[in-house]
């Protein structure tokens, strides 16, 4: 029932009833649209970004871990619970909610056949996918192509869609969601429904509310994603009592190409340089170890020690040596002849430099270079020292790269339970609030991160909170 | 040479890709894209015409317009595409052609058919061209026999050598070496995919054309023409051995070979023109590159005449109409045979010369993967 006149397209749409509405218009809210509207619910997904930018950080993902008894065409052997659950509690240090945690490994077993049947197509394993080809199914063409799959099906199945609708308010009394206020066309409308699911993501691209836990630098952080993911019903749904899950000061923050576009970046921002050279601050000084362990071991912290920096840039520079030895990123690399003539393309002081590489180059022991086991190539002396795959920058060109903290997601959520509903302060679930996806997130990676486990929660839960929305409207 | 503009446009989208690689399992473009990390205008001519034009790529791009970066990979690659046939064009004093390709086909086409009208009216008269010819020669008595080999033939062959012209040029161009284009393997390799349209179809799921959804339909419109196209040159060779070998000539009666196989090939090439020219008209034009659309419609056009002249000569070959319906389809032809190397039908020789650069470059990568001294990652 819409309260509200609207623009005639609008109108159109809203005309209708609905027994449901979905919140977001990424892969949980689609999971959930296509759940509950397969269920007999009729459904209304409001996206608050247009059209071409639709699916939030989906779109920008490309696989999604899934528990499996065998392989399959896409993937190359069994992934069971347990190694499962042994792996995310490695990467959350055991910050997470092992119930909820086992539940959603345990839903996800053979998803990737719900998502092929319901238009997802995943590849067989390549080159640039095999480390993950066991454990996650690789979407063809990406998130994007996951997505465009996906609100094709809800459109087939009669989801409702509005994009550039973006819900503003919602209203909860006693507990149960009465109706939402959404803007579309500089228009507030109200939409009353029989229930609800908040699938819009976290609050990463939210630069003031990111501020107020890491103060003035956060101006500098350079959010990975969608421009979309403000946090507005993260924190509404804060506001009227929902209970948060998750440490609000973290987020998942990698070291990225300075020069990457504030927002919506994506993955080729991602520099995979550092173990291979060196990384100074802006006062052309080294900060941290390297080469500590394997990059993909490594990549997440880097972006909190660059954001610990001065101005929260700093500059890894490398030389010929190494220049082949990582993935091409989409910036080219900054050349210079000499150390000089580096540092002045940095614009970092050039005698401070050139004594940062002095230094380092003189503490390189000997050792057998290999990119590819965690070799013997170290430093002796040197604080902080580096600890593999160091060797002397003397080989010109030089190649730099300026770093800046990319920021993936927050932590922050709303608690939930095993039917997806929202979980009050008085720790009893809302009977008609549900969540999924990144908001929710948190309940269940609460620190770290594991390659295409955001996929995995959002499309369990997207399911669970669309089946259980379902049956709430229908009973 | 091509611009710097387009080629500079390309390097962009291909560094992009390259950082990226989500699309590296719709085609040949990703995986060989991959194996280079940066990229010289002969990389990039090799791949805009390794590229086939599925557009699946644009619509899973994150990076798509919008987006700042403005990846547009069809359309980038799809306009150097273009350019590399101007580049490749032998005589090069022919390559202004490509330019209003459209156009060009259009003027020399009807030029052709009123050359050929008004010779035929001119040398032989109404009074035999309205008349019925049957029998034995029944084609020869309006144009003679002589008139329509030595033409033909002599720019049968002309064709011929301006393809192996512009496959060398693509290959010099591209920065082969001649051993790799005689190579069996690669060869055999490059006539299956050729065969298959292999890379037609988006990784197993189709071509997002002439929209957004995944669709079968392009390939196998390509399939009926291509096969189409096959079955009237094997009609045609038929003919013509039967003519100077066996001294049977045309017109021949329905249940020959060359009349079946030619008009199987007809009507084939009659439903693949049009569903191609159909999907044009209908596709999306924001992946396409606009400034190709006129040599598509030209090339499609013709052949759709070709073969529905020439279907019409069969049905009519008994009745008044035959003289002119043989002089207006021979005039299509020729049209047909002098446009060849300037206009789309080029794509065949420099999509064969990528298909086998790729397949070397597979081969190359297998022996390496394969051989016990490499250190493997």
């Amino acid at each position: 029932m819409v309260q509200m006149v609207s623009t005639p397209h609008d109108a159109d749409t809203l005309s209708q009833t609905f027994d449901l509405l979905v919140i977001g218009g990424g892969n949980a809210a689609l999971c959930a649209a296509i759940t509950a509207q397969e269920a007999g619910a009729k459904v209304l997904l409001l996206e608050s970004a247009p059209i071409e930018f639709r699916g939030g950080n989906s779109r920008h993902t490309r696989n999604l871990r899934y528990m499996h008894e065998r392989g399959n065409d896409h993937l190359t052997g069994p992934y069971l619970e347990d190694e499962f659950w042994d792996d995310l509690k490695r990467v959350t240090g055991g910050q997470t909610n092992e119930e909820l945690a086992r539940f959603t490994i345990r839903q996800s077993n053979n998803v990737g056949e719900w998502m092929a049947r319901h238009g997802v197509r995943f590849q067989p394993a390549m080159r640039g996918t095999l480390h993950l080809a066991r454990t996650n199914g690789f979407f063809l063409g990406g998130g994007k192509a996951l997505i465009n799959a996906y609100y094709a099906t809800a459109a087939k199945l009669g989801v409702q869609i509005l994009y550039d609708a973006e819900v503003t308010d919602l209203e909860i009394q006693d507990g149960r969601f009465q109706s939402a206020s959404f803007l579309s066309r500089g228009i507030t409308q109200k939409v009353r429904t029989k229930a609800v699911v908040v699938a819009s993501g976290g609050f990463q691209a939210n630069l003031d509310w990111l501020k107020e836990y890491w103060g003035p630098p956060a101006e500098n952080f350079i959010i990975r994603g969608t421009p979309y993911d403000k946090g507005r019903m993260l924190r509404v749904l804060l506001d009227r009592g929902a209970k948060p899950v998750g440490d609000p000061r973290q987020c998942h923050a990698v070291a990225i190409d300075a020069r990457a576009p504030k927002f919506d970046g994506g993955i080729v921002t991602r520099l995979d340089c550092v173990p291979f050279g060196i990384v100074v601050n802006k006062h052309a000084r080294r900060f941290y170890d390297e080469g500590e362990d394997f990059w993909p071991k490594r990549y997440a912290i880097w972006g909190r020690l660059v954001a610990q920096q001065p101005d929260q840039i700093a500059y890894a520079v490398i030389d010929s040596k190494s220049i082949d030895l990582f993935m091409p990123s989409v910036f080219p690399p900054i050349e210079a002849a000499s150390i000089n003539e580096m540092a002045a393309k940095l614009e970092l002081d050039p005698a401070a430099l050139k004594e940062t590489v002095a230094a380092f180059n003189q503490a390189v022991r000997p050792g057998r270079f290999d990119s590819n086991d965690l070799d013997d190539c170290t430093t002796a002396g040197l604080e902080p020292t580096k600890s593999h795959w160091a060797r002397p920058l003397d080989r010109p060109p030089y190649y730099g790269y300026p770093l800046r903290p990319g920021i993936t997601f927050t932590y922050l959520g709303v608690t939930v339970n095993d039917h997806a509903q929202v979980i009050m302060q008085d720790d009893q679930p809302a009977e008609n609030i549900f969540a999924a996806g990144e908001i929710m997130a948190g309940n269940i990676l609460g620190k770290g991160y594991m390659a295409g486990f955001g996929m995995t929660i959002g499309t369990v839960f997207g399911r669970v909170a669309g089946k259980e929305a379902a049956l709430h409207v229908i009973s | 040479m091509s611009s710097p503009e387009i080629l500079k446009e390309a390097d962009h989208v291909m560094v992009i890709c390259n950082s990226c690689r989500y699309c590296e399992g719709y085609c040949a473009v990703f995986p060989a894209m991959e194996r280079r990390r940066t990229f010289t205008a002969h990389d990039l001519r090799y791949l805009a015409n390794l590229c086939h034009n599925c557009r699946d790529c644009y619509y899973a791009c994150q990076y798509a317009p919008p987006h700042e970066f403005d990846v547009n990979v069809p359309k980038t690659l799809g306009e150097l595409r273009l350019e590399t046939y101007q580049d490749f064009t032998w005589p090069g004093v022919f390559k202004g052609l490509f330019r209003q390709n459209g156009l060009a086909v259009a003027l020399i086409t009807t030029l052709s058919v009123l050359l050929v009208l008004l010779l035929t009216f001119l040398f032989k008269g109404p009074a035999t061209v309205f008349a019925i010819q049957s029998g034995e020669n029944a084609f020869y008595r309006i144009i003679p026999y002589w008139a329509i080999v030595i033409p033909l033939t002599a720019l049968g062959l002309f064709v011929l050598t301006t393809l192996l012209k512009g496959i060398a040029n693509f290959w010099r161009e591209t920065g082969g070496t001649p051993g790799e284009l005689f190579g069996m393997k690669a060869n055999v390799q490059a006539i299956r995919d050729v065969l298959q349209l292999k890379y037609l179809d988006g990784g197993g799921h189709g071509c997002n054309y002439p929209d957004g959804r995944f669709s079968f339909l392009r390939k196998w419109f390509h399939h009926f023409v291509f096969y189409g196209f096959i079955l009237c040159f094997i009609s045609t060779t038929i003919a013509a051995i039967y003519d100077h070998f066996l001294h049977w000539s045309a017109p021949y009666p329905f249940w020959s070979w060359p009349v079946v196989l030619g008009t199987v090939g007809g009507a084939s090439l009659l439903v693949g023109t049009v569903g191609l020219l159909y999907l044009k008209l209908k596709m999306d034009p924001a992946p396409a590159p606009l400034r190709a659309f006129g040599m598509d419609i030209a090339f499609l056009s013709l052949l759709f005449l070709t073969s529905l002249t020439g279907l019409l000569l069969l049905l009519f070959r008994e009745t008044p109409a035959m003289g002119t319906l043989l002089a207006v389809h021979l005039g299509i032809v020729l049209g047909l045979f002098i446009t060849m190397p300037y206009g789309k039908f080029i794509h065949a020789a420099y999509r064969y010369a990528a298909l086998v650069r790729n397949a070397n470059e597979k081969l190359a990568e297998d022996r390496l993967a394969d051989d016990p001294t490499q250190n493997k990652a």
